[in-house]
Formats: C-alpha cells, structure tokens, sequence
C-alpha cells in the first residue's frame, strides 16, 4: 500500500504521517507527480489560507494535476475547500472537483469554530463503522454548503456539507488526524476503500 | 453541537512535566507523552503544552517533545513559551503541533500576530493574555503576572482579535492558584465583545467552577493544572457533570 500525502507547503501535514503510522502504515510526503500518480492512495491536505495555498498548488502544477488522479484521494480541512469550485477566502477558485462553493461563516457565531462537533447523515463507505453523531475535531472559518455531494453534515449556525464525496474524490473538513479513535477508523476506511 | 472543551495544561522544563502529578497507571509521571495519552484517553478534548525552559538546550528538547506527542497523541494540542518568531512557529508546527500560543512577544510586537496570522492561518495562533485588576480595572501582565504593562484587557483582546489571532488564553492572576473559580465576569465581557472563542484559565478548584465559567463566564473552553494533574477532578466525573447541567461535552 504506498500513501502518497501531497506536501505542497501547506500546514501541519506531520500529524496526518503520524495517525498513518499509529495505524500501522508508512505514508510518504511529496510533491512529485510521478509519486503522486502512482500513489494507491492520495491525501491531500491543507490548513492556513486558500489564496496562498492554490499559488503554492499551480506553481507546482499540481492544479492540473489532482483533478485528473484515478485512486482514492482524501481532501482534508483546507485540501477538501480548494477541491470545491470556489471559496471566499481570498476570492479563490477552486480545483472544481466537488460542484459546491465555500463561503464563510457570519458571525453570529464565534468564528473560526473551533473544537469538537457531531457529524450526521453519514452517507458513504468512508463512515464504515462511525455512528451517526460521532465527534470529530475541527478549525475553520469557511464551509462548503450542503449540496448533492454531501456524505455528512455538521450543524454550526446553519447545516454545512462535513465531507464530500464524487467518483474517487473524498473531503473532509474535520481532521481525521486529530479526532481521536473514531478519526483512525475513518483513515483506516479510506485506506481500505 | 459544537461543545465546550476541557483542556489540561501541562507545565515542560527541559522536555519533562513539572509541578507534582499524581496519575495511577503511569510508568513515569515526568514523562509528558505518557501524560498526554493518559488525558487523550480520558477524554480530554485537547492539551497544551507550556515550555517553562529558560535555556536554548531547553528549547531544542521541547521540539523533540512536540515530535514524540505529535506521534503518539490523536487530539489537537498547542504549543506555548518563549515564542518569538515566525521562524519559531514554523518548526513547532512542522513538529506536529496543531496551535501555538504566544504572549509576551505579542504585547512586544503586536505585529508578530498578523504576520503569524497570514503566514500560518488564524487557526493556529492563539494569543494568551494574563491580566489582574487594579483599581477595577483589568491591567495586562508579562512575565507570570510580575510586570504590568499599560495595556487593558478588554482593550488589548479586541487588537488581538483584529490582528488575526484565532483564539485568546486568558489567564486571570487575581484567580490563579486560588482554587476558588474563574473570572466569569472578566471571561463573559471577553466573549460579549469579541468574535473568536475563549478559553478560561486560572481559578479552578471544583466541579462546579467549570459549570459556571462556561454558564455565567460563557466561555467556550476551560483549562486547568493541578486539579487534574493531582487527580483532584478527572475528565470523566466533570464532563459527567457538565452534561448534567446541560453543557454540551464530547464523550
């Protein structure tokens, strides 16, 4: 099994080679193509801003890389926004892989959320053995809307899309990494996907 | 429902926990990875990690901690002590840690914040702020509580949260150590007046300071020290009771 985790320069990717390596698997840092391609599985992860974040992608041409992989790829938290078609952060486009924009919170809420919320309305393989309501762990100002490719929801000031899923391509806006047991299942389902 | 986050907060000199700990089941009770597995396992919905080393060696070790809780702990934790730069986030973070808190550096240069801020995203810098009151008023400290500055709390917050900082530690001197509670007052102007969670530290003794800092103090998170360190409260009695009183907690 060779785990690919793109490392575009983009935020704490360290935690996510760790969580592979509790559950027993040697995930590899790169952002080379060659090694991407031929990944049997793609992470594709990110947390700081979208802008900053998309330049470091093209500047590597890994914009026109991503969207054209066959394997399974997990987005994550930022990774899983810049895979929608836009988002607000920084007037950003997207990789256009999921048919949803990101907008961001208003602030009748404390923005970014921060912490521990259910997910609801599980709708793929990847929640194999995840109860409806589990906690998972999350830090961010912007969501994607509830759309057709939503595989979960979470509820803070109104109903987001918590993952996504087309074809091969799987988001998530929490970090698996850091959500305790429940977040190793979900790693160890898309590893098994 | 988002909930409310209990966070022990682990004192590191030289790479080892200080301050007493009196945890059954653990090899060795200096060792903050075993520590932090202990609280990860407990239920503690994050950790943070204050580097209290006063030397360069120090300093180095912590990295190597952050490394080894980065590999061995499956919850969110944050980094703080003598955090001067950018140069000083970007290995914390690379180490595997999920936040940094910064203090006295950001009252030195508040513009450390924005840049932190941009470079790493809001997420991930948490601005921690000890204050006292002085004649009714709530004065920001440095160093432990020793050095004044002239800054006001309230005042000082509302600039950290419009620098780009994405959470604020405050820490109130006056309730510190005492046991006695939070400062709920201090804590629920705070969250009435800016826009990004708060976390409440200092003052906590018992159960039921918890319930009322997140009740009367609307704080969004509560940390403490000794009380768990010592087994005093354990996470599981007091999520129980905050359940109880109708405070949304993770189990």
């Amino acid at each position: 099994m060779k785990i690919v985790i793109i490392d575009y320069g983009a935020g704490n990717i360290k935690s996510i080679q760790f969580a592979f390596k509790r559950l027993g698997y040697n995930a590899i840092l790169s952002n080379n193509p060659e090694v991407i391609k031929t990944a049997d599985k793609v992470i594709f992860p990110g947390v700081g801003e979208a802008s900053s974040a998309m330049q470091m992608l093209k500047s590597s041409g890994l914009d026109i890389l991503i969207p054209t992989l066959k394997q399974p790829v997990l987005g994550i938290c930022l990774g899983m926004q810049l895979m929608c078609k836009s988002t607000e952060e920084g007037n950003t486009k997207g990789l256009n892989i999921f048919n949803v924009k990101v907008k961001r919170f208003n602030n009748t809420v404390k923005v970014p959320q921060m912490g521990w919320n259910t997910i609801t309305d599980l709708k793929s393989k990847l929640f194999k053995g995840v109860k409806n309501q589990s906690f998972m762990y999350s830090v961010h100002s912007f969501y994607a809307e509830s759309c057709i490719e939503s595989i979960a929801t979470t509820t803070y000031s109104l109903n987001y899309a918590s993952a996504l899923q087309k074809a091969n391509f799987y988001g998530v806006q929490f970090h698996p990494e850091k959500s305790s047991s429940i977040g190793e299942q979900i790693l160890k389902n898309f590893i098994t996907l | 429902m988002l909930t409310k986050r209990i966070i022990p907060c682990l004192d590191i000199k030289n790479g080892r926990t200080v301050k007493g700990v009196n945890f059954v089941n653990l090899k060795d009770a200096g060792d903050p990875v075993e520590l932090a597995k202990q609280y990860a396992l407990k239920g503690a919905d994050e950790l943070v990690f204050l580097d209290i080393s006063a030397t360069l060696e120090g300093r180095k070790t912590m990295i190597d901690m952050v490394l080894k809780v980065a590999e061995h702990v499956n919850i969110p934790f944050t980094v703080g002590g003598g955090i001067t730069s950018i140069n000083d986030v970007d290995l914390l973070l690379k180490s595997g840690a999920d936040k940094v808190s910064i203090n006295s550096s950001a009252v030195k240069r508040p513009e450390l914040i924005n840049e932190l801020a941009n470079k790493f995203g809001s997420q991930c810098v948490v601005v921690a702020i000890d204050a006292k009151q002085i004649n009714d008023d709530w004065i920001v400290h440095l160093a432990g509580g020793s050095v004044p500055t002239n800054l006001n709390l309230f005042d000082w917050a509302k600039e950290v949260e419009a620098r780009g900082a994405g959470e604020i530690l405050f820490t109130s001197m006056d309730n510190d150590g005492t046991k006695a509670g939070f400062a709920n007052q201090a804590l629920a102007k705070l969250s009435d007046t800016l826009n990004i969670p708060i976390i409440a530290s200092g003052g906590a003794g018992t159960v039921q300071h918890f319930v009322e800092t997140f009740k009367e103090g609307k704080a969004d998170a509560a940390l403490a020290a000794s009380v768990f360190h010592f087994g005093e409260i354990t996470i599981e009695e007091l999520k129980v009771a905050l359940k109880d009183n109708n405070i949304e907690v993770r189990f």
